[in-house]
Protein backbone atom coordinates (compact mmCIF):
# COMPACT_ATOMS: atom_id res chain seq x y z
CA UNK A 1 0.00 0.00 0.00
CA UNK A 2 1.47 3.31 -1.05
CA UNK A 3 -0.66 4.88 2.05
CA UNK A 4 1.56 6.05 5.10
CA UNK A 5 -1.33 6.51 7.03
CA UNK A 6 -4.89 5.50 5.82
CA UNK A 7 -7.79 6.63 8.61
CA UNK A 8 -11.22 4.83 8.35
CA UNK A 9 -15.11 5.34 9.92
CA UNK A 10 -13.03 7.00 12.64
CA UNK A 11 -15.35 8.05 15.47
CA UNK A 12 -14.74 9.22 19.02
CA UNK A 13 -17.22 11.19 21.32
CA UNK A 14 -16.82 12.49 25.13
CA UNK A 15 -19.32 12.19 27.63
CA UNK A 16 -21.06 15.82 27.95
CA UNK A 17 -22.57 17.50 31.24
CA UNK A 18 -25.73 16.13 32.39
CA UNK A 19 -27.78 13.89 34.76
CA UNK A 20 -26.09 10.26 34.38
CA UNK A 21 -30.07 8.84 33.67
CA UNK A 22 -29.54 11.33 30.19
CA UNK A 23 -26.45 12.11 29.66
CA UNK A 24 -25.63 12.41 25.93
CA UNK A 25 -22.32 12.01 24.16
CA UNK A 26 -20.83 15.11 22.52
CA UNK A 27 -19.35 13.84 19.31
CA UNK A 28 -15.93 15.15 18.30
CA UNK A 29 -15.14 12.66 15.26
CA UNK A 30 -18.05 11.03 13.38
CA UNK A 31 -17.04 8.48 10.52
CA UNK A 32 -14.21 10.40 9.17
CA UNK A 33 -11.62 8.76 6.42
CA UNK A 34 -8.86 10.59 5.12
CA UNK A 35 -5.42 8.97 4.32
CA UNK A 36 -1.26 10.58 3.71
CA UNK A 37 0.93 9.18 1.45
CA UNK A 38 4.74 9.18 2.26
CA UNK A 39 6.68 12.62 2.24
CA UNK A 40 3.01 14.54 1.27
CA UNK A 41 1.18 16.98 3.52
CA UNK A 42 -1.89 17.14 4.40
CA UNK A 43 -3.90 20.13 5.70
CA UNK A 44 -6.92 19.52 8.14
CA UNK A 45 -9.04 22.25 8.53
CA UNK A 46 -11.81 23.25 10.30
CA UNK A 47 -13.04 25.68 12.86
CA UNK A 48 -12.36 25.28 17.10
CA UNK A 49 -14.58 22.83 18.34
CA UNK A 50 -14.84 20.63 14.99
CA UNK A 51 -13.06 17.58 16.08
CA UNK A 52 -9.36 18.15 14.01
CA UNK A 53 -7.76 18.14 17.50
CA UNK A 54 -9.19 14.75 18.46
CA UNK A 55 -8.92 13.14 15.35
CA UNK A 56 -4.99 14.28 15.87
CA UNK A 57 -4.78 12.78 18.73
CA UNK A 58 -6.86 9.32 17.91
CA UNK A 59 -4.20 9.26 15.09
CA UNK A 60 -1.19 9.41 17.96
CA UNK A 61 -2.66 7.06 20.06
CA UNK A 62 -2.93 9.37 22.82
CA UNK A 63 -7.26 8.83 22.37
CA UNK A 64 -8.64 5.86 21.84
CA UNK A 65 -11.14 6.33 19.08
CA UNK A 66 -14.71 4.40 19.51
CA UNK A 67 -15.02 2.79 16.06
CA UNK A 68 -12.77 3.06 12.67
CA UNK A 69 -9.42 2.10 12.20
CA UNK A 70 -5.74 3.61 12.02
CA UNK A 71 -3.94 2.11 9.76
CA UNK A 72 -0.03 3.52 9.73
CA UNK A 73 2.27 1.38 7.25
CA UNK A 74 -0.41 -1.36 6.94
CA UNK A 75 -0.53 -1.89 10.72
CA UNK A 76 -3.81 -0.98 12.61
CA UNK A 77 -2.44 1.68 15.56
CA UNK A 78 -5.01 0.34 18.36
CA UNK A 79 -3.93 -3.53 18.27
CA UNK A 80 0.03 -2.08 18.62
CA UNK A 81 1.44 -3.50 22.06
CA UNK A 82 5.08 -3.91 23.55
CA UNK A 83 7.88 -2.89 21.04
CA UNK A 84 5.90 -2.34 18.31
CA UNK A 85 3.76 0.38 20.28
CA UNK A 86 7.24 2.39 20.65
CA UNK A 87 8.21 2.24 17.25
CA UNK A 88 5.13 3.26 16.16
CA UNK A 89 5.45 6.08 18.71
CA UNK A 90 8.83 7.31 17.50
CA UNK A 91 7.70 7.37 13.75
CA UNK A 92 4.72 9.30 14.64
CA UNK A 93 5.40 12.67 16.10
CA UNK A 94 3.25 15.78 17.45
CA UNK A 95 4.20 19.21 17.40
CA UNK A 96 1.69 21.55 19.25
CA UNK A 97 -0.02 24.86 19.02
CA UNK A 98 1.17 26.84 22.04
CA UNK A 99 4.84 26.71 22.56
CA UNK A 100 4.35 28.18 26.24
CA UNK A 101 2.37 24.73 27.08
CA UNK A 102 4.18 22.40 24.67
CA UNK A 103 7.28 22.80 26.78
CA UNK A 104 8.09 21.97 30.82
CA UNK A 105 8.94 24.90 32.48
CA UNK A 106 11.18 23.21 34.60
CA UNK A 107 13.02 21.85 32.25
CA UNK A 108 16.32 23.33 29.84
CA UNK A 109 14.65 23.05 26.52
CA UNK A 110 17.95 21.02 25.18
CA UNK A 111 16.66 18.48 27.77
CA UNK A 112 13.06 18.78 26.11
CA UNK A 113 14.94 18.20 22.69
CA UNK A 114 16.42 14.98 24.31
CA UNK A 115 13.29 13.42 25.73
CA UNK A 116 12.00 11.12 22.92
CA UNK A 117 16.36 10.08 21.98
CA UNK A 118 16.17 8.93 25.86
CA UNK A 119 13.37 7.26 26.11
CA UNK A 120 13.47 5.40 22.72
CA UNK A 121 17.41 4.76 23.61
CA UNK A 122 18.65 6.01 20.23
CA UNK A 123 21.94 6.27 20.17
CA UNK A 124 25.00 6.17 22.99
CA UNK A 125 24.70 9.52 25.75
CA UNK A 126 27.57 11.03 23.68
CA UNK A 127 25.75 10.54 20.59
CA UNK A 128 22.22 12.34 21.78
CA UNK A 129 24.31 15.11 22.99
CA UNK A 130 25.42 15.61 19.00
CA UNK A 131 22.64 15.15 17.60
CA UNK A 132 20.53 17.45 20.28
CA UNK A 133 23.08 19.99 18.81
CA UNK A 134 22.45 18.95 15.24
CA UNK A 135 18.43 19.61 15.99
CA UNK A 136 19.14 22.75 17.30
CA UNK A 137 21.13 23.78 14.14
CA UNK A 138 18.66 22.04 11.78
CA UNK A 139 16.13 24.42 13.30
CA UNK A 140 18.01 27.50 12.98
CA UNK A 141 18.61 27.99 16.73
CA UNK A 142 22.08 29.05 18.55
CA UNK A 143 22.57 25.50 20.05
CA UNK A 144 24.00 27.16 23.63
CA UNK A 145 20.25 28.06 24.00
CA UNK A 146 19.53 24.24 25.05
CA UNK A 147 20.91 24.87 28.63
CA UNK A 148 17.78 27.83 28.87
CA UNK A 149 14.71 27.23 30.02
CA UNK A 150 11.16 27.92 27.97
CA UNK A 151 10.54 31.61 29.60
CA UNK A 152 13.44 32.85 28.37
CA UNK A 153 12.77 32.27 24.58
CA UNK A 154 10.07 33.72 22.54
CA UNK A 155 7.44 32.32 21.18
CA UNK A 156 9.14 31.63 17.67
CA UNK A 157 12.25 30.54 19.41
CA UNK A 158 10.01 27.96 21.53
CA UNK A 159 8.54 26.79 18.51
CA UNK A 160 11.65 25.75 16.92
CA UNK A 161 12.63 23.59 20.22
CA UNK A 162 9.30 21.83 19.73
CA UNK A 163 9.67 21.12 16.29
CA UNK A 164 13.86 20.01 16.75
CA UNK A 165 11.88 17.90 19.47
CA UNK A 166 9.42 16.13 16.92
CA UNK A 167 12.18 15.57 14.44
CA UNK A 168 14.54 14.10 17.16
CA UNK A 169 13.44 10.48 16.80
CA UNK A 170 13.37 10.70 13.22
CA UNK A 171 9.93 10.21 12.21
CA UNK A 172 7.91 9.44 9.43
CA UNK A 173 4.79 11.49 9.83
CA UNK A 174 4.31 14.96 11.70
CA UNK A 175 1.14 15.54 13.34
CA UNK A 176 1.06 19.58 13.63
CA UNK A 177 -1.92 21.05 15.60
CA UNK A 178 -1.94 24.95 15.05
CA UNK A 179 1.50 25.36 15.15
CA UNK A 180 1.43 28.72 14.08
CA UNK A 181 -1.84 30.35 15.12
CA UNK A 182 -0.06 31.37 18.68
CA UNK A 183 2.63 33.27 16.76
CA UNK A 184 2.55 36.93 15.40
CA UNK A 185 2.38 37.28 11.79
CA UNK A 186 6.35 37.53 10.41
CA UNK A 187 7.42 34.77 12.88
CA UNK A 188 4.29 32.88 11.71
CA UNK A 189 5.86 32.97 7.99
CA UNK A 190 9.44 32.00 9.48
CA UNK A 191 8.17 28.91 11.30
CA UNK A 192 5.85 27.49 8.10
CA UNK A 193 9.08 28.30 5.89
CA UNK A 194 11.04 25.89 8.41
CA UNK A 195 8.69 23.65 8.79
CA UNK A 196 8.80 23.36 4.32
CA UNK A 197 12.14 22.94 4.19
CA UNK A 198 12.58 20.70 6.79
CA UNK A 199 9.44 18.60 5.33
CA UNK A 200 11.51 18.46 1.67
CA UNK A 201 14.94 17.86 3.52
CA UNK A 202 13.86 14.98 5.49
CA UNK A 203 10.85 13.33 3.43
CA UNK A 204 8.85 13.60 6.28
CA UNK A 205 4.71 13.27 5.70
CA UNK A 206 2.62 16.01 7.99
CA UNK A 207 -0.93 16.55 9.07
CA UNK A 208 -1.18 20.12 9.23
CA UNK A 209 -4.09 20.84 11.43
CA UNK A 210 -5.39 24.70 11.21
CA UNK A 211 -8.41 26.71 11.03
CA UNK A 212 -6.81 29.17 8.46
CA UNK A 213 -7.40 28.34 5.22
CA UNK A 214 -4.00 30.55 3.90
CA UNK A 215 -1.45 28.82 5.76
CA UNK A 216 -3.27 25.41 4.30
CA UNK A 217 -2.64 26.70 0.99
CA UNK A 218 0.94 27.57 1.80
CA UNK A 219 1.98 24.32 2.65
CA UNK A 220 0.02 21.67 2.00
CA UNK A 221 -0.31 19.09 -1.58
CA UNK A 222 -4.09 18.11 -0.25
CA UNK A 223 -6.58 19.35 2.23
CA UNK A 224 -9.13 17.99 4.05
CA UNK A 225 -12.44 19.82 5.85
CA UNK A 226 -14.04 19.21 9.10
CA UNK A 227 -17.37 20.71 10.01
CA UNK A 228 -18.65 19.38 13.06
CA UNK A 229 -16.88 16.20 13.35
CA UNK A 230 -17.50 14.89 10.16
CA UNK A 231 -15.26 15.75 6.97
CA UNK A 232 -17.07 17.80 4.12
CA UNK A 233 -14.67 17.86 1.58
CA UNK A 234 -11.23 16.84 0.66
CA UNK A 235 -9.08 16.70 -2.60
CA UNK A 236 -5.93 18.46 -3.71
CA UNK A 237 -5.27 21.79 -2.23
CA UNK A 238 -5.74 23.44 -5.73
CA UNK A 239 -8.91 21.70 -6.61
CA UNK A 240 -10.19 22.89 -3.06
CA UNK A 241 -9.39 26.27 -3.20
CA UNK A 242 -9.47 26.83 -6.46
CA UNK A 243 -13.11 24.81 -7.26
CA UNK A 244 -14.97 24.37 -3.51
CA UNK A 245 -17.89 22.33 -3.66
CA UNK A 246 -19.52 22.33 -0.08
CA UNK A 247 -20.98 25.87 1.45
CA UNK A 248 -18.83 25.34 4.58
CA UNK A 249 -15.77 25.59 2.35
CA UNK A 250 -16.24 28.28 0.38
CA UNK A 251 -17.26 30.35 3.48
CA UNK A 252 -13.92 29.47 4.51
CA UNK A 253 -12.03 30.97 1.94
CA UNK A 254 -13.84 33.91 1.79
CA UNK A 255 -13.04 34.69 5.49
CA UNK A 256 -9.00 34.81 4.13
CA UNK A 257 -8.11 38.29 4.32
CA UNK A 258 -6.90 38.96 0.84
CA UNK A 259 -5.54 42.51 -0.48
CA UNK A 260 -8.62 43.85 -3.18
CA UNK A 261 -6.17 44.38 -6.11
CA UNK A 262 -5.28 40.95 -6.20
CA UNK A 263 -8.71 39.78 -5.68
CA UNK B 1 13.56 22.29 51.99
CA UNK B 2 15.75 22.46 49.38
CA UNK B 3 13.29 23.63 47.59
CA UNK B 4 12.14 26.37 50.14
CA UNK B 5 15.84 27.61 50.29
CA UNK B 6 15.98 28.01 46.51
CA UNK B 7 13.02 30.15 46.63
CA UNK B 8 14.17 32.01 49.90
CA UNK B 9 17.14 32.51 47.58
CA UNK B 10 15.54 33.65 44.54
CA UNK B 11 12.59 36.19 45.88
CA UNK B 12 14.23 36.71 49.34
CA UNK B 13 14.22 40.15 49.42
CA UNK B 14 10.58 40.41 47.89
CA UNK B 15 9.51 38.11 50.89
CA UNK B 16 9.79 39.44 54.31
CA UNK B 17 7.04 36.54 55.45
CA UNK B 18 8.94 33.46 54.50
CA UNK B 19 11.91 34.80 55.88
CA UNK B 20 10.38 35.69 59.39
CA UNK B 21 9.07 32.50 59.08
CA UNK B 22 12.15 30.45 58.94
CA UNK B 23 14.06 32.62 61.17
CA UNK B 24 11.89 31.97 63.76
CA UNK B 25 11.60 28.21 63.07
CA UNK B 26 14.95 27.79 62.44
CA UNK B 27 15.44 29.24 66.32
CA UNK B 28 12.52 27.04 67.47
CA UNK B 29 14.04 23.96 65.82
CA UNK B 30 17.47 25.13 67.10
CA UNK B 31 16.32 25.07 70.26
CA UNK B 32 14.44 21.45 70.19
CA UNK B 33 17.27 19.95 68.65
CA UNK B 34 20.26 21.25 71.24
CA UNK B 35 17.64 21.24 74.20
CA UNK B 36 19.57 18.50 76.42
CA UNK B 37 22.73 21.06 76.28
CA UNK B 38 20.50 24.31 76.42
CA UNK B 39 18.10 23.56 79.22
CA UNK B 40 19.82 24.56 82.17
CA UNK B 41 18.13 21.96 84.28
CA UNK B 42 16.42 18.57 84.18
CA UNK B 43 12.96 18.67 82.80
CA UNK B 44 11.51 15.96 85.22
CA UNK B 45 13.75 16.37 88.32
CA UNK B 46 11.67 18.51 91.07
CA UNK B 47 13.16 20.90 93.65
CA UNK B 48 10.24 21.61 96.69
CA UNK B 49 11.87 24.49 97.57
CA UNK B 50 10.89 26.05 93.57
CA UNK B 51 7.06 24.68 94.03
CA UNK B 52 5.90 27.73 91.71
CA UNK B 53 8.77 29.71 92.10
CA UNK B 54 8.44 33.38 90.22
CA UNK B 55 10.56 34.03 87.42
CA UNK B 56 14.27 34.85 88.87
CA UNK B 57 17.67 34.87 87.09
CA UNK B 58 18.66 31.02 88.32
CA UNK B 59 14.40 30.33 86.65
CA UNK B 60 14.06 32.68 84.06
CA UNK B 61 10.49 31.40 83.06
CA UNK B 62 9.94 30.46 86.62
CA UNK B 63 9.09 26.80 87.70
CA UNK B 64 5.86 24.58 87.64
CA UNK B 65 3.72 23.33 90.75
CA UNK B 66 6.14 20.42 91.29
CA UNK B 67 9.26 22.68 91.05
CA UNK B 68 10.25 21.71 87.56
CA UNK B 69 11.84 24.43 85.59
CA UNK B 70 9.58 25.70 83.30
CA UNK B 71 12.30 27.01 80.68
CA UNK B 72 13.86 23.43 80.45
CA UNK B 73 10.32 21.96 80.25
CA UNK B 74 9.31 24.11 77.37
CA UNK B 75 13.12 23.52 75.60
CA UNK B 76 12.25 19.86 76.22
CA UNK B 77 8.39 20.22 75.12
CA UNK B 78 9.01 21.74 72.24
CA UNK B 79 11.11 18.94 71.05
CA UNK B 80 8.69 16.62 71.08
CA UNK B 81 5.90 18.73 69.80
CA UNK B 82 8.14 19.90 66.93
CA UNK B 83 8.75 15.73 66.40
CA UNK B 84 5.29 15.36 66.64
CA UNK B 85 3.84 17.57 63.84
CA UNK B 86 6.56 17.42 61.60
CA UNK B 87 6.45 13.89 60.97
CA UNK B 88 2.71 13.40 61.18
CA UNK B 89 2.58 16.01 58.41
CA UNK B 90 5.45 14.34 56.49
CA UNK B 91 3.73 10.72 56.64
CA UNK B 92 0.63 12.35 55.57
CA UNK B 93 2.41 14.11 53.03
CA UNK B 94 4.50 10.29 51.96
CA UNK B 95 0.22 8.55 51.28
CA UNK B 96 -1.37 11.74 49.95
CA UNK B 97 1.81 13.37 47.05
CA UNK B 98 0.88 9.39 45.22
CA UNK B 99 -2.57 9.38 45.76
CA UNK B 100 -3.17 12.64 44.37
CA UNK B 101 -0.74 12.37 41.46
CA UNK B 102 -2.57 8.93 40.52
CA UNK B 103 -6.00 10.29 40.80
CA UNK B 104 -5.50 13.50 39.26
CA UNK B 105 -3.20 11.77 36.34
CA UNK B 106 -5.36 8.72 35.56
CA UNK B 107 -8.53 10.00 36.14
CA UNK B 108 -11.56 7.87 35.34
CA UNK B 109 -12.22 4.70 37.76
CA UNK B 110 -8.53 5.45 39.31
CA UNK B 111 -9.94 8.80 40.50
CA UNK B 112 -13.89 7.96 41.81
CA UNK B 113 -12.03 5.01 43.98
CA UNK B 114 -8.97 7.43 45.48
CA UNK B 115 -11.39 10.19 45.74
CA UNK B 116 -14.40 8.57 47.85
CA UNK B 117 -11.43 6.49 49.72
CA UNK B 118 -10.71 10.35 50.84
CA UNK B 119 -14.24 11.36 51.07
CA UNK B 120 -14.70 8.55 53.77
CA UNK B 121 -11.82 9.74 55.91
CA UNK B 122 -13.15 13.42 54.92
CA UNK B 123 -16.78 13.35 56.77
CA UNK B 124 -15.51 12.20 60.25
CA UNK B 125 -14.60 15.65 62.55
CA UNK B 126 -10.67 15.98 63.15
CA UNK B 127 -11.14 15.65 66.77
CA UNK B 128 -13.59 12.08 66.85
CA UNK B 129 -11.14 10.81 64.56
CA UNK B 130 -8.01 11.45 66.87
CA UNK B 131 -9.40 10.20 69.81
CA UNK B 132 -10.81 7.06 68.11
CA UNK B 133 -7.54 6.51 67.14
CA UNK B 134 -6.18 7.23 70.94
CA UNK B 135 -8.89 4.84 72.23
CA UNK B 136 -7.96 1.76 70.24
CA UNK B 137 -4.69 2.55 70.23
CA UNK B 138 -3.93 4.16 73.53
CA UNK B 139 -2.90 7.65 73.74
CA UNK B 140 1.01 8.51 73.50
CA UNK B 141 3.23 10.73 71.17
CA UNK B 142 3.27 8.59 67.99
CA UNK B 143 -0.76 7.61 68.10
CA UNK B 144 -1.05 11.22 68.43
CA UNK B 145 1.32 11.56 65.17
CA UNK B 146 -0.53 8.80 63.53
CA UNK B 147 -4.29 10.27 64.04
CA UNK B 148 -2.98 13.88 62.87
CA UNK B 149 -1.34 12.35 59.81
CA UNK B 150 -4.79 10.38 58.75
CA UNK B 151 -6.73 13.59 59.75
CA UNK B 152 -4.35 15.69 57.09
CA UNK B 153 -4.17 13.05 54.33
CA UNK B 154 -7.37 13.75 52.66
CA UNK B 155 -6.98 17.41 52.95
CA UNK B 156 -3.21 17.03 51.22
CA UNK B 157 -3.85 14.76 48.18
CA UNK B 158 -7.17 16.55 47.49
CA UNK B 159 -4.66 19.55 46.85
CA UNK B 160 -2.06 17.56 45.44
CA UNK B 161 -5.06 15.70 42.93
CA UNK B 162 -6.42 19.49 41.48
CA UNK B 163 -2.99 20.34 41.07
CA UNK B 164 -2.10 17.57 39.53
CA UNK B 165 -5.02 17.96 36.96
CA UNK B 166 -4.05 21.19 36.47
CA UNK B 167 -0.15 20.09 35.53
CA UNK B 168 -1.66 16.53 33.09
CA UNK B 169 -3.52 19.08 31.26
CA UNK B 170 -0.50 20.83 29.46
CA UNK B 171 0.49 19.59 26.10
CA UNK B 172 4.22 18.72 27.31
CA UNK B 173 2.71 15.64 29.12
CA UNK B 174 0.73 14.47 26.14
CA UNK B 175 4.02 15.44 24.16
CA UNK B 176 6.34 13.27 26.45
CA UNK B 177 3.70 10.46 25.81
CA UNK B 178 3.94 10.65 22.46
CA UNK B 179 8.35 10.72 22.63
CA UNK B 180 7.51 7.08 24.39
CA UNK B 181 8.03 8.15 28.06
CA UNK B 182 6.07 5.40 30.01
CA UNK B 183 3.42 6.86 33.06
CA UNK B 184 5.84 6.57 35.64
CA UNK B 185 8.48 8.50 33.79
CA UNK B 186 5.85 11.06 32.68
CA UNK B 187 4.49 11.56 36.22
CA UNK B 188 8.41 11.41 37.70
CA UNK B 189 10.10 13.74 35.53
CA UNK B 190 7.17 15.92 33.85
CA UNK B 191 4.11 15.89 36.70
CA UNK B 192 5.35 15.99 40.28
CA UNK B 193 8.21 18.42 40.08
CA UNK B 194 5.31 20.74 38.34
CA UNK B 195 2.51 19.90 40.57
CA UNK B 196 4.18 20.02 44.09
CA UNK B 197 4.43 23.66 44.48
CA UNK B 198 0.71 24.06 46.33
CA UNK B 199 0.88 20.79 48.15
CA UNK B 200 3.53 22.20 49.90
CA UNK B 201 2.05 25.35 50.67
CA UNK B 202 -0.42 23.31 51.80
CA UNK B 203 1.62 21.15 53.96
CA UNK B 204 3.56 24.26 55.54
CA UNK B 205 -0.14 25.75 56.82
CA UNK B 206 -1.40 22.57 57.89
CA UNK B 207 2.15 21.92 60.62
CA UNK B 208 0.83 25.29 62.28
CA UNK B 209 -2.53 23.39 62.87
CA UNK B 210 -0.91 20.29 63.67
CA UNK B 211 1.15 21.83 66.43
CA UNK B 212 -2.40 22.87 68.12
CA UNK B 213 -3.87 19.94 67.60
CA UNK B 214 -0.76 17.76 68.95
CA UNK B 215 -1.17 20.97 71.84
CA UNK B 216 -4.92 19.91 72.14
CA UNK B 217 -4.38 16.15 72.64
CA UNK B 218 -1.36 16.21 75.07
CA UNK B 219 -3.74 19.27 76.97
CA UNK B 220 -6.57 16.63 77.24
CA UNK B 221 -3.96 13.61 78.01
CA UNK B 222 -4.27 12.13 75.10
CA UNK B 223 -0.92 13.10 73.42
CA UNK B 224 2.13 12.85 74.61
CA UNK B 225 2.11 11.49 78.55
CA UNK B 226 3.45 12.70 81.63
CA UNK B 227 6.34 13.02 83.04
CA UNK B 228 7.46 13.67 79.51
CA UNK B 229 7.38 17.49 79.08
CA UNK B 230 4.81 18.66 76.07
CA UNK B 231 3.70 22.26 75.65
CA UNK B 232 0.33 20.78 74.95
CA UNK B 233 0.19 19.19 78.96
CA UNK B 234 2.06 22.14 80.39
CA UNK B 235 -1.16 24.38 79.53
CA UNK B 236 -2.86 21.93 81.27
CA UNK B 237 -0.89 21.31 84.76
CA UNK B 238 -0.69 25.66 84.73
CA UNK B 239 -4.73 25.31 84.13
CA UNK B 240 -4.90 24.96 87.75
CA UNK B 241 -2.65 27.74 89.36
CA UNK B 242 -3.38 30.49 86.84
CA UNK B 243 -4.03 33.20 89.25
CA UNK B 244 -1.37 32.35 91.64
CA UNK B 245 1.75 31.29 88.95
CA UNK B 246 0.22 32.47 85.72
CA UNK B 247 4.21 31.77 84.29
CA UNK B 248 3.51 28.21 83.93
CA UNK B 249 0.38 28.51 82.04
CA UNK B 250 2.02 31.62 79.90
CA UNK B 251 5.50 30.34 78.72
CA UNK B 252 3.97 27.52 77.29
CA UNK B 253 1.49 29.26 75.62
CA UNK B 254 3.97 31.31 73.72
CA UNK B 255 5.78 28.64 72.84
CA UNK B 256 3.32 26.99 70.98
CA UNK B 257 2.24 30.84 69.27
CA UNK B 258 5.33 30.97 68.18
CA UNK B 259 5.46 28.30 66.82
CA UNK B 260 2.48 28.37 64.89
CA UNK B 261 3.43 31.94 63.53
CA UNK B 262 6.70 30.20 62.42
CA UNK B 263 4.81 28.00 60.22
CA UNK B 264 2.15 30.14 59.25
CA UNK B 265 4.77 32.49 58.34
CA UNK B 266 6.17 30.43 56.18
CA UNK B 267 3.27 29.14 54.69
CA UNK B 268 2.38 32.48 53.25
CA UNK B 269 5.54 32.71 52.56
CA UNK B 270 5.58 29.82 49.95
CA UNK B 271 1.68 30.16 48.97
CA UNK B 272 3.49 33.94 47.56
CA UNK B 273 6.26 32.46 46.27
CA UNK B 274 4.32 29.16 44.53
CA UNK B 275 1.38 29.55 44.13
CA UNK B 276 0.16 33.08 43.68
CA UNK B 277 -2.61 31.64 42.05
CA UNK B 278 -3.90 30.08 45.44
CA UNK B 279 -5.05 26.55 44.40
CA UNK B 280 -3.83 25.27 47.63
CA UNK B 281 -6.45 27.86 49.28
Amino acid sequence: MAELLQVTGLCKSYPAAGPWFRRRRAVAVDDVSLSVARGRTLGLVGESGSGKSTLGRCILGLTRPERGSVLFDGTEVQDLSGKARSEFRRRVQPVFQDPWGSLDPRWPVGRSVREALDCFGIGTPRDRAARVRDLFDRVGLDPALAHRRPDTLSGGQRQRVAIAAALASEPDLIIADEPVSALDMSVQAQILNLFMDLQSDLGVAAIFITHDLGVVEHVSDAVAVMYRGRLVETGDTDQVMGAPRHDYTRTLLAAIPRPRHLA
Amino acid sequence: MSAAVEIRARRGRRNPALIVGLALLGLLGGIAVFAPYLAPFDPESYDIQQIMGAPSWTHPFGSDVLGRDVMSRIFHGLRVSLLVSLSAVAASLLVAVPLGLLAGYFGSWVDSAISRFLDMILVLPAMLLAITFIAILGPGSAVAALAIAVIYLPILARVMRTSTLVVTRNDYVLGARARGASHLRVIVGHVAPNALGPVIVQASVLSAFAMQLEAGLSFLGLGTQPPTPSLGGMLSDGRDVLTVAPWVEIFPGLAIMAAVLAFTFIGAGLREAFDPAGVSE
